[in-house]
């Protein structure tokens, strides 16, 4: 290394985590502190610009927070969704910082409402960003500007010079030309690997080509990549992702919350073949719907159909697409391309299976099946009001899991669990080491943001 | 005509398009009304799409926290169409239908109040005194002003037109309030109108939390707050200027000029002040404006009432100060013509965007109770 580098700190990615890094960097005293975005500014912050809410432990009420939540019932929220696939003591420190986190970023200029509408489950748990996660990306750059941080956006960055586990420096290619960064200290904070179809076809096979992508075009893994083939440490499977059902006719990439189909609960969902495969009503939607990705993606050519009738209207979010309606269900079966027998032999069935309680989707209510495989647990109302509607799923890939291992100061282990000296790890990037699996709502913020906030405050330390 | 149908269908379509998108995010329900009026509702009939328009006040927040603004394929520009809906709103409500056009031309309506209808008011000034005759310096104590125009003609010509005006607003407002509650929503009731005037009054969705709106650019301020009320309450203290100097005149039988530090002087001042300052600051924020989200045709529409006001501002000003010179009558006949211009103006131009916002808000404030 050169005695004295162009940067202090260099941060790849400009997300929340990335922001959240070079932002505290700057605070703890790193003077040159860049920003490398791959996307152009209106697109810059990779799936943040898609978020909306933070998870934050709370001993008593917080700003728009109510009640408490403990850090010993956030632990078993987050033990019961990854059943045990997690770095507890990682885990432990992201609950405990997740209150200095929501403080912090208030400070940056960051917005919160209370949790309004369709959300209000939410409100004893987590913080919702007013306007969302462009709103916080736009507070954080507003904040970036005017405290000195140099940002450089349609910079992918193509090459890490790492000498024994040591960053040197980082190329980055911008229209066409390589430019080379030394730097005191790296912090990677370039998202997950989900936009990279290619890598996930490694993982899913062809099934991936199915997949839609409901974040940045700009996740590609490259730089995971990179870190890989400098010999980091991998903690996660390749498979493993935050994926749930969205709307198959939604854009390839980058649609965001708008894709997502809200009505599962309501009523049945059936594969390419006309039979349902998975409890609807096994729990709430908001907390079940993150296991509806993987489902679809296990059935043939990876997609379903959610189907209600009449009586379901109104009771969910407005959807993106209209629904596909039919006034018969063979009307609707020659919509769909299924086949008319065997769906009306599943609707039929599933209607003769209801016992009808009372009818309540506010509670987990007595409405279910008896005697079906699989059954339906509740909100089991029968199908058989026209018109009937459905809307078509796809797995919708948020983020994938794979990632670097780090220690509590977020630094990056490599072979032979040696910790690099100064490369960092924060977001997406890492949030495989606290969750194997699963996912809770608002929890890859609160990852994103007190990792983030770590590798800032420790790439300072390194640099000064 | 035709072409003319085919333009508002497709800015309908377009209104509906955005809402049914914006409807499934709600990522922007905690800035201002429209979000919470639009999540009551699944579908968007045109005239629910006037109503949200209405509710808009332009602050341009959804805007900048969009995640879906162009260039994303979605190209969602929440305040771009809701403020040409607005525009289509006000040729809708227009009575009579035929002056609709001018809310696509306001340049018409800046060319006729601030250059015909003044130099028709000079001319006749003309007519009856002679060019000297209207140089002539008068006393204040020799009624100056009554003297270019007499106080008859002034309440005759003003109180016509002034009626005029009264009876087109009621008519808009009838259309406005048939098209509304075109589902039975009841839009009247008088805690729901003391919680839309205080709304107004306080302009509380061009606030924020008290970081004002994203205008001209992406950074709060309350900047445009601030002069928006400048010029509303400069407006209003115009008005009580007028009224009291009409009190005057009729009950205590204490016709104009009134002297400096007389209650309607001291009003009128204050509120000239005001319209001054206010428009200065909002046409100095337009020009600054991030064009984005912007509907050019309704930008000059805004920038016709804001001169206007303007102009009225300074002729009244200086007349006061210079009403005892050779350049009273000349003055008092352009303020007059520019009154005259502003009175005309204002059913066929921006003014009655505070007719509507208030009635949209009476709405948000009922159906938010009911719900």
């Amino acid at each position: 290394m050169t005695s004295n580098p162009d940067y202090d700190v260099i941060v790849i990615g400009g997300g929340n985590a990335g922001m959240s890094a070079a932002l505290t960097a700057r605070e703890c005293g790193a003077s040159r502190v860049l920003v490398i975005e791959a996307a152009p500014e209106h697109s810059r912050g990779g799936n943040s610009r898609h978020v909306r809410n933070l998870r934050c432990m709370h001993d008593q009420a917080l700003g728009v927070f109510q009640d408490s939540y403990l850090e010993s019932e956030y632990w078993e929220d987050l033990l019961q969704v990854t059943g045990g696939r997690t770095n507890e003591d990682l885990a432990r420190l992201t609950i405990r910082e997740s209150e200095a986190c929501f403080r912090w970023m208030m400070q940056q200029g960051v917005r919160f409402q209370p949790a309004l509408g369709g959300t209000l489950q939410l409100s004893r748990t987590n913080a919702f960003f007013l306007g969302g996660g462009k709103a916080l990306l736009n507070s954080y750059y507003r904040k970036a500007a005017a405290i000195g941080i140099d940002v450089i956006y349609e910079s992918p960055v193509t090459g890490i010079t790492i000498e024994d586990g040591k960053v040197q420096s980082v190329d980055v290619t911008k229209d066409g030309q390589v430019k080379t960064f030394q730097t005191r200290a790296l912090v990677i904070a370039s998202g997950g690997f989900q936009a990279n179809i290619d890598w996930l076809r490694e993982a899913w096979g062809p099934a991936a080509d199915n997949f839609i992508i409901r974040g940045s075009p700009f996740d590609d893994g490259k730089v995971l990549r990179l870190l890989m083939d400098a010999g980091a440490t991998i903690t996660g499977d390749p498979d493993q992702c935050h994926a749930i059902a969205v709307d198959a006719r939604a854009p390839k990439f980058d649609a965001g919350i708008v894709s997502r189909v809200d009505c599962v609960s309501l009523g049945i969902v059936v594969n390419q073949e006309a039979k349902r495969f998975y409890d609807e009503g096994e729990d709430f939607w908001p907390k079940r719907y993150a296991i509806w990705g993987r489902l679809i993606a296990a059935q043939p050519d990876q997609i379903a159909y959610a189907i209600i009738d009449a009586k379901s209207s109104g009771l969910y979010l407005p959807p993106l697409t209209p629904s596909i309606m039919g006034n018969s269900i063979e009307e609707l079966a020659k919509a769909l391309s299924l086949d008319p027998t065997t769906l009306k032999q599943t609707i039929n069935s599933f209607n003769l299976a209801i016992e009808m309680g009372e009818f309540d989707h506010t509670i987990l209510d007595n409405c279910h099946t008896s005697g079906l495989t699989p059954e339906k647990t509740h909100w089991a109302r029968t199908i058989d009001s026209p018109p009937f509607m459905a809307y078509p799923l796809r797995p919708g890939i948020t983020f994938t899991y794979m990632g670097v291992v780090v220690n509590e100061q977020a630094r990056v282990m490599f072979n032979d669990n040696k910790l690099s000296p100064n490369i960092y790890a924060a977001g997406e990037i890492m949030a495989g080491n606290i969750l194997g699996k699963g996912y809770l709502a608002g929890l890859g913020m609160t990852i994103g943001t007190t990792f983030g906030r770590i590798s800032g405050r420790e790439a300072a330390s390194h640099a000064g | 005509m035709q072409d003319k149908t085919k333009e508002t269908q497709a800015l309908m379509d377009e209104g509906e398009r955005v809402m049914n998108i914006c409807n499934a995010c709600r990522y922007c329900e905690g800035f201002c009304a429209v979000f919470p009026a639009m999540e009551r509702r699944f579908s968007f009939a045109s005239e629910d799409l006037r109503y949200l328009a209405n509710l808009c006040h332009d602050c341009r927040e959804c805007y900048y926290a969009c995640q879906y603004a162009p260039p994303h394929e979605f190209k969602i520009n929440v305040p771009k169409v809701l403020t040409r809906i607005r525009r289509q709103s006000y040729e809708e409500y227009t009575w009579p239908a035929g002056f609709a056009r001018f809310f696509n031309h306001p340049v018409y309506m800046l060319f006729l109040s601030m250059v015909i209808i003044p130099m028709v008011f000079i001319i006749f000034g003309v007519m009856e005194h002679g060019i000297d005759g209207l140089m002539q310096v008068y006393t204040d104590d020799q009624g100056s002003f009554y003297q270019v125009m007499s106080h008859t003609q002034m309440v005759s010509v003003f109180g016509l037109i002034g009626l005029y005006v009264l009876l087109a607003f009621i008519m808009g407002w009838l259309k406005f309030k048939r098209d509304i509650s075109h589902d039975g929503t009841k839009i009247t009731g008088w805690q729901d109108m003391k919680q839309a005037l205080k709304d107004i009054l306080t302009m509380r969705y061009l606030g924020s939390s008290g970081d004002g709106c994203t205008y001209p650019d992406e950074n709060q301020s309350l900047l445009r707050r601030n002069f928006h009320h400048f010029t509303f309450y400069g407006f209003m203290l115009c008005f009580a200027a007028t009224s009291v100097a009409t009190v005057y005149h009729y009950w205590l039988n204490y016709p104009a000029p009134y002297p400096l530090l007389s209650l309607p002087v001291i009003l009128g001042t204050l509120g000239g002040i005001g319209l001054i300052i206010g428009p200065c600051g909002l046409l100095y924020l337009k020009k600054k404006r991030d064009k984005k989200p912007s509907d050019e045709i309704q930008s000059s529409s805004d920038t016709t009432l804001l001169l206007i006001l303007l102009f009225i501002s300074i002729t009244g000003l200086l007349l006061m100060l210079l009403r005892e010179t050779a350049w009273m009558g000349g003055l008092l006949l352009v303020h007059l013509g520019l009154v005259m211009g502003l009175f005309l103006s204002m059913p066929y131009g921006k003014f009655v965007h505070g007719i509507y916002r208030f009635g949209a808000l009476l709405r948000f404030t009922s159906e938010g109770r009911k719900s």
